[in-house]
């Protein structure tokens, strides 16, 4: 077993970014033998195949209870694995849920073995969930931009306003009704499709 | 003032009572205020139960009874004061399985000891022509799935661990995997035994209903600490959800109640799917053939919604039959605790009601089960892994 060298992690993980991310991060760290799964047929089969040492999965995966199965005495399984959870560190496995991760381990190796491999983890998951917030937040951004852009284009029509003056009427609309730019828009489209 | 609720679920039919209680305002009526959460897979539910993220949920029974006594987990204790349904799963076999086994048959079709019989004469001359053995999907290994299947085959002679293969696959994956061969068979809850009928790809050969009369299967689960900090929003959330089970159970709200779970954001498959199992009016062969019971799933009739003691009993008895434990007085009373009838009956104002019936599980096989002799129970049986 390669575990007294650099354990084997199998990543399961339908997302190839997120993936990405968190096999770069422990080559960095120094953990050489990562190997991801992305196809969760026959998933059993395969993490037997690779015989890991340590597995991590994505919370978002439903075929995390099939990891479940590792931890029961029968002929489908081969080495017994365990959750890894350490009673007395409630904060760890509050920040891997949180995170959106979890980790199996091979029963009987070290906790302080595979601490800085969750640890790694958890940074990087977070780090996963900020930029998938961001590249979010930019395309609502985008969105709203082309709203704007169309119900200004009606009140121009309608109203006869120049571009100036429909976003002005836009705006002080939107501060009078303590609303947002992008929703005063939203129904002025609304309005001109049920008046069509 | 309201009280904020997180309750997680899985999007099966069982979760009928927690969905129509909070969209049809039984909880916001007892002065709650709940966010529902979907998830993906039972080990989240339980360990956002666990740590707290989530104030109940939808919960396997037996995952309920293992996470109180630290089996395959950390040791979290956990009430279970409602029963959100009573049987409601099906075992769902490949055309090419079904057509085995039917051609082995001697008996009743509808009778699970001329099935189990019958598959395992199939299980013998696929060893003798040295075929790979039959693979069944099950939810979860601490899960009524896995005691079902493995209750069923074992009273016809077929070692589940030793004859066949049994594999955990997520229910929304079970469809799949039988239609491409990568298992034979599956024990599932509703819709999915429904989906696969309707694809053509499997015959519901058995309701778990002719396994065993009364089987708990999903609780409305709570840690022991939540509900000893919350008596009162306890005993309103099982107030809510005993009034949902209630008009889930009035015919008349069948439909209105599909189209409620059908929505995308909770369970996300067609209406007409998820009344067929609230019915209990099922279609079990692509050709069309019907089959229609009073017992195939029950939410709230016949007294389903209070938590019967003696259920966790059986399913801690299986999980010592099946090597998942060993047989101990002091986990079996932990495992009793955590079906709480009392917290029910005082939510519902029946204090000291009368106690569920005894041998109400009525199993096809092996003798009445008694809580108080799992020993002598498991002794009738001539396959299983524990030692006395």
């Amino acid at each position: 077993m390669s575990a007294e060298s650099s354990p084997k992690i199998v990543i399961v993980d339908e997302s190839p970014i997120r993936a990405a991310i968190l096999e770069e991060g422990l080559r960095e760290a120094g953990f050489t033998g990562v190997v991801h799964i992305s196809e969760m047929q026959s998933l059993l089969a395969r993490i037997y195949a690779l015989d890991p040492d340590v597995i991590l999965i994505d919370l978002e995966n439903p075929s995390r209870d099939v990891l479940e199965q590792m931890f029961q005495v029968s002929r489908a399984v081969r080495r017994p694995i365990a959750m890894f959870v350490d009673q007395s560190d409630a904060a760890s496995i509050q920040a891997s849920v949180d995170a959106g991760v979890s980790a199996y381990i091979v029963d009987g190796l070290k906790k302080e073995r595979i601490k800085p491999i969750l640890d790694l983890c958890i940074s990087r998951f977070n780090a996963f969930s900020k930029l998938q917030d961001e590249l979010d937040r930019t395309k609502s951004a985008l969105e709203e931009r082309k709203v704007i852009d169309r119900a200004k284009g009606i009140l121009m029509k309608v109203k006869g306003l120049t571009e100036e003056e429909a976003y002005v009427l836009m705006r002080s609309t939107a501060m009078r009704e303590k609303k947002k730019i992008g929703e005063i828009a939203q129904s002025i489209l609304t309005a001109s499709e049920l008046l069509k | 003032m309201t009280t904020p609720l997180h309750i997680g679920f899985i999007p099966l039919v069982d979760a009928a009572a927690l969905i129509i209680a909070v969209d049809k305002g039984f909880t916001a009526a007892e002065g709650l205020d709940v966010t529902l959460v979907r998830e993906v897979s039972w080990s989240n539910v339980r360990d956002k139960l666990n740590i707290g993220m989530f104030d109940a949920a939808h919960l396997l029974a037996p995952v309920a009874i293992a996470s109180s006594l630290g089996l395959g987990h950390v040791k979290v204790p956990i009430v279970a004061p409602f029963n959100l349904g009573l049987n409601g799963n099906a075992i769902t076999v490949s055309p090419a399985l079904h057509a085995a086994i039917m051609s082995e048959i001697d008996g009743d079709p509808l009778d699970p000891m001329a099935t189990a019989l019958a598959l395992a004469r199939v299980v013998a001359a696929r060893r003798k022509s040295g075929a790979e053995p039959l693979t069944f999907g099950m939810t979860f290994p601490f899960s009524t799935h896995n005691y079902q299947l493995r209750f069923w085959m074992a009273a016809g002679g077929v070692d589940p661990d030793e004859d066949v293969r049994l594999v955990v696959l997520p229910p929304p994956y079970m469809v799949d995997s039988l239609a491409n061969g990568h298992v034979d068979a599956f024990c599932v809850g509703a819709p999915w035994n429904s989906v696969a009928v309707d694809l053509g790809v499997g015959h519901i050969l058995h309701f778990v209903s002719d396994i065993l009369v009364r089987a708990a299967e999903k609780v409305l689960a709570v840690r022991q600490s939540w509900s000893e900090k919350n008596p009162n929003a306890l005993a309103a959330l099982i107030r809510a959800a005993a009034h949902a089970a209630e008009y889930i159970e009035e015919p008349g709200n069948r439909a209105e109640t599909a189209h409620i779970l059908a929505r995308p954001e909770r369970l996300g498959v067609g209406a007409e799917v998820i009344q067929r199992a609230l019915d209990g009016r099922l279609k079990i062969s692509p050709d069309g053939q019907q089959r229609e019971s009073g017992r195939y799933l029950l939410v709230g009739r016949e007294g389903a919604g209070r938590p019967d003691p003696a259920q966790a009993a059986w399913l801690y008895a299986q999980m010592v039959r099946w090597g998942q434990t060993q047989m101990r007085p002091d986990a079996l009373r932990t495992a009793m605790a955590v079906f709480r009838p009392e917290l029910y009956d005082a939510a519902m104002g029946r204090p000291g009601a009368a106690p569920n019936a005894p041998g109400a599980i009525g199993a096809f096989a092996g003798p009445a089960f008694d809580p108080a002799d799992i020993a002598g129970h498991l002794a009738a049986f001539k396959i299983g892994h524990w030692k006395p």
